[in-house]
């Protein structure tokens, strides 16, 4: 068993290549470059191709509601004029109860159409359920390897109840302990079975989430007649904020706001075996939302299709116990029981809406499905259990892995920005890094950057030099 | 419930094995987690008897075959929703309360 992991690490490139069905050397421009615009077109499915692909699959068209009774909570603690009409669409309503039905149907279709006998994902999250829910629809086998248990075998429950809702709907969970080499054995299983890649991240399943944004915006305009002043999407890998940003702008929504959330789990590192339990949140968090945002091509694809840093245009963190409140308060106040990850955003929106005037409008754009394991009572029984503190106070005072401090009053809920200049600083820096030594980026290559972090041309070649000086 | 210690063939069971030996672990990773295996689980129905903690062989749902340690037989799921959770069961009420105060004011009610 000597260095199976290298040898299988060394033979990545030719196995995903077989298993994604797309060669992505044609994309590469130089050791920095790609044409990304290029890759997002190359399945040939246009927009409307995969509306009609989602519609067939049970995906997609689900409600979006006015959240009267969040908005006037919201306006009992805002300045005269202040606070901005709430909106959430209800992405449980999905047919495996995530916007995550949206990225797994587009893969699916594929992987049938070029003839694979199954599909493989890793993921400890709700596109593992979509991928093992689209895959019992297309009679394709299905096999979904998870990060689950830390190494006493105490499994975080929530990705438990992941790992029993995919064996419901009939795949093979691969359920193994903490570390990043949930990748390597991936690998290892589309190497032993042929079966086709359903990445999170190759440009099916991205370019799945867009008629996310695109409902949105048409919808809202039916409703208020224009699109959201605001879209606040729950950020972890990049996906779902690239995909409903990249919908949005085709259907013509270019003044809205882009807003990434995440919960802030500083301090906690992701392939800890005893931060694992500590967590409280498995996805929607800082500790995939800044890493996947400054360097995507980290992903199990040559090119990540999900580049947020081109879209957002603020990421604002809360804390553990803001977003537990926030779920608690959704529960009571609008009828939506929902689980937690994807109510970051709705508390984000709390924060923001408060600070907006009262003809704006902000859309969360998803919501996700609860139950036993994923319920905020599970997890915050759970972090009990694993020692960490909980209690009632200032959520300034929150420490994840620590204490997570449910706050008093809804006016203590105040989402904080994170500092996007110095995230596309290090995006530049990981991209040289990339590169090989000494290699002289042209000015194709400054374009790319520029592109790809939202800036001007001059700002990259200004962070390069800085970057040099250091 | 009585919880089985032996598998027949063709019962749905749990099997476990180790993948990678520390020492041929991803490098990189936080020392709490370098010094341990890389272990995994899954399920599927056995292709032979066993005890609990004995090789077996078993077949997935995807039809693969897997050998491994024998760690459940017929696993359940037992995750729950727990105790209700003391630093929240006043927020609705709170809420509610507060919505109703602030409707009632001029500004509330328009």
């Amino acid at each position: 068993m000597a260095n199976r992991f290298a040898t299988i690490m060394a033979r990545r490139a030719e196995i995903m290549r077989a298993a994604l069905g797309m060669d992505y050397d044609q994309f590469e421009r130089s050791p920095v470059a790609f044409d990304y615009e290029g890759m997002m077109d190359a399945h040939g499915y246009s927009l409307q191709d995969i509306v009609e692909i989602q519609t067939k699959a049970g995906v997609g068209n689900t409600p979006l509601l006015e959240l009267r009774n969040m908005t006037d909570l919201v306006r009992s603690m805002s300045a005269a004029g202040k606070g901005a009409r709430i909106f959430v669409k209800d992405e449980a309503a999905n047919l495996a109860g995530a916007f995550k039905d949206r990225r797994a149907s587009v893969s699916i279709h594929v992987a049938k159409e070029k003839g694979y006998e199954g599909v493989i994902a890793a993921t400890s999250g709700n596109y593992g359920a979509a991928v093992a829910s689209q895959a019992a629809r297309a009679g394709l086998k299905c096999i979904i390897c998870q990060e689950t248990y830390d190494s006493r075998h105490i499994g975080q429950p929530e990705i438990v109840e992941k790992g029993r809702v995919c064996e419901a709907y009939g795949a093979e969970v691969v359920q193994m302990t903490v570390g990043p080499e949930l990748f390597f054995h991936m690998v290892e299983l589309l190497d032993e079975t042929g079966y086709f890649a359903a990445s999170l991240y190759s440009s099916f399943g991205v370019s799945g989430i867009e008629t996310l944004g695109l409902e949105i915006a048409d919808e809202m305009t039916a409703l208020t007649g224009a699109p959201p002043t605001a879209c606040i999407i729950t950020h972890a890998g990049g996906g779902n904020t690239t995909g409903t940003a990249r919908g949005l702008k085709r259907a013509g929504a270019t003044e809205t706001q882009i807003i990434g959330a995440s919960v802030d789990l500083s301090g906690l590192h992701m392939a800890s075996d005893t931060d694992f339990n500590r967590k409280s949140f498995t996805t929607g968090h800082t500790g995939f939302g800044v890493p996947f945002a400054t360097w995507p091509d980290r992903a199990d694809v040559p090119r990540n299709a999900a580049r947020p840093l081109r879209y957002m245009d603020r990421y604002l963190t809360v804390t553990q116990g803001e977003v537990f409140y926030v779920t608690e308060a959704l529960v009571k106040l609008e009828g939506l029981e929902r689980g937690p990850a994807g109510n970051t955003a709705m508390t984000v929106a709390v924060s923001l809406a408060r600070d907006l005037p009262r003809e704006a409008t902000v859309v969360v754009q998803e919501t996700e499905y609860t139950g036993a394991g994923k319920h905020h009572w599970a997890q915050l029984n759970f972090a009990k259990q694993m020692g960490v503190e909980v209690r009632r106070g200032d959520p300034k005072e929150n420490k994840p892995g620590t204490v997570i401090v449910i706050p008093e009053t809804p006016e203590q809920i105040r989402a904080n920005d994170f500092d996007l200049s110095r995230m596309r600083t290090s995006y530049v820096r990981n991209a040289l890094k990339a590169a090989p030594e000494g290699y002289e980026p042209t000015s194709d290559d400054i374009a790319f950057l520029a592109a790809d972090t939202n800036s001007e041309p001059a700002t990259v070649e200004r962070m390069i030099t800085e970057l040099r000086e250091v | 419930m009585a919880e089985a210690t032996h598998a027949q063939k063709g019962d749905w069971v749990e099997i476990g094995r180790q993948l990678l030996d520390p020492a041929d672990r991803s490098p990189n990773l936080p020392p709490e987690t370098a010094d341990k295996p890389l272990l995994m689980w899954v399920k599927g129905f056995a292709l032979g008897e066993a005890a609990l903690g004995e090789e077996l062989s078993i077949e997935t749902m995807t039809g693969r075959q897997v050998t491994g340690k024998l760690s459940a037989v017929n696993p359940g799921y037992f995750h729950t929703f727990g105790d209700p959770i003391p630093e929240l069961t006043r927020v609705g009420k709170d809420l509610r309360a507060r919505l109703a105060a602030y409707r009632a004011t001029a500004q509330g009610g328009r």
